[in-house]
């Protein structure tokens, strides 16, 4: 295992961030070390702003004084880098297929999720209804499986795991009961949170709503 | 090994799949869809977007165009529209979904809208183009002297953008302001693959005018 010194790995980060979270857990997977760099959303450091000057977002991944941008980039980045536990499938199609929900959770959930918790009444109702069908498509999808990668945890497990730790708040915002709504899906979560890599990124669901609520509070939303 | 492409005539996402098919001298059925009126075969392949472009390999369905064009470089390795290097490889995949996110959205936004929500969709659609701008000074290609993902994935601004500026009554690359882009568009429909490959020109400002009628009159301005 080469130090982060040697091989030159930071990332830059933001404690709560989902797409921070993926990246974390990918590297934890494959057992590599890295220095990480925690910033100021309010105050973006220098190197952000030089790493990544087009959106100006955390995560960035430095390798070897080189920027990697874009959460889902930034997995299969280290995916083929690190060929120890594998995260995308080696067989073309269920490659294509894991993409496909990988960018299916990019487009949906966290957006779905946004709104859920910004916006109030009649909109909040449709975005609970977008809500429960998406995260349906996505236990339709699991199945019986142990995770979405099958037997092995992978690509779209990173991508999906950490917006678990939102549940909480979606539930509380939309009024309803994921566990209730999607059974296997909450069970999933759970036997994640088992790897270590999963639950030494991801933040207790109740810190993510004290922080929902700092940002409420910050968009003057209550 | 059968290889079917559900497609439509004026769907650049299509075409691009198209481009990398023919790129790599793959042999396919081509099936016309009729987006008003969609086939069975579509709705059961592409159930949850119910979108061209589908591609099906010896019965399995593809579905997403930059999903279907990775399958594709993964599954046949002649003639690579990807690098090779893992860096190269996430820098491509990078401006591909840069392109798409950012300067797609705003034109789609700008067609789909008017009066002053379509300026400011106009205003930054121009503003994304700047990265592109920078991104191409002194290349060819996006990734060198042959056309590659991410020539593929932006080449609708070659063909069908200024379709969009004549249906609007707008200008979006202007020349002067984006000499490298406009280089980069000429050489683009140059090659042969892409020229053999385009929807004609005359039939598209018609078909455009209706589809921006009938976004506005659904009010689906998205």
């Amino acid at each position: 295992m080469a130090t982060a010194a040697e091989d030159g790995m930071v990332l830059l980060d933001f404690w709560v961030s989902p797409f921070g979270q993926r990246c974390r857990i990918a590297l934890a997977e494959k057992g590599v070390d890295y220095e990480y760099k925690e910033e100021n959303l309010s105050d973006k450091s220098p190197l952000l702003l030089k790493m990544n000057p087009i959106h100006k977002k955390i995560p960035v991944l430095i390798h070897h004084g080189k920027p990697i941008c874009e959460s889902l980039i930034i997995v299969q980045y280290i995916d083929e880098i690190w060929s120890n536990n594998p995260l995308l499938p080696s067989d073309p199609y269920e490659r294509a297929k894991a993409r496909f929900w990988a960018d299916f959770v990019d487009k949906k959930v966290y957006e779905c999720g946004t709104r859920l918790w910004k916006l109030k009444g009649e909109a909040r109702e449709e975005d609970r209804k977008d809500m429960i069908k998406i995260l349906k498509l996505l236990e339709g999808e699991l199945g019986d499986k142990k995770y979405f990668g099958g037997e092995t945890f992978g690509f779209v497990d990173v991508a999906l795991v950490p917006f678990t730790a939102w549940f909480h708040t979606y539930e509380i915002c939309g009024n309803f009961s994921i566990e209730k709504e999607c059974p296997k899906l909450v069970a999933w979560a759970k036997r994640c949170m088992e790897r270590e890599s999963v639950s030494k990124s991801l933040h207790d669901s109740h810190k993510v709503h004290e922080f929902v609520g700092y940002l409420k509070r910050l968009f003057g939303l209550e | 090994m059968e290889v079917k492409l559900f497609g439509a005539w004026s769907s650049p996402f299509v075409r691009r799949v198209e481009w990398a098919l023919k790129i790599k001298g793959i042999k396919y059925e081509y099936i016309e869809e009729d987006l008003y009126n969609k086939s069975p075969s579509l709705l059961t392949y592409s159930p949850i977007n119910k979108q061209v472009p589908v591609l099906l390999h010896d019965g399995k369905p593809i579905i997403e165009s930059m999903v279907i064009i990775e399958y594709i470089d993964d599954t046949w390795k002649q003639k690579p529209l990807l690098p090779i290097d893992p860096y190269q490889r996430s820098m491509a995949r990078f401006w591909s979904q840069y392109v798409e996110d950012k300067f797609y959205e705003s034109v789609k936004r700008a067609f789909f809208t008017e009066g002053e929500e379509q300026k400011a969709a106009v205003e930054s659609a121009v503003e994304a183009l700047k990265p592109l701008e920078q991104e191409l000074k002194g290349k060819k290609f996006f990734c060198g002297e042959e056309i590659g993902f991410v020539d593929l994935v932006a080449g609708w601004i070659a063909h069908w953008l200024e379709v969009v500026e004549e249906v609007l009554c707008i200008k979006v690359v202007d020349p002067e302001n984006f000499p490298s882009l406009c280089a980069w568009m000429k050489n683009f429909v140059e090659v042969p693959v892409i020229k053999e490959n385009l929807p004609a020109r005359d039939q598209m400002p018609g078909f455009y005018r209706m589809l921006r009628q009938s976004g506005l009159a659904s009010c689906d301005g998205k």
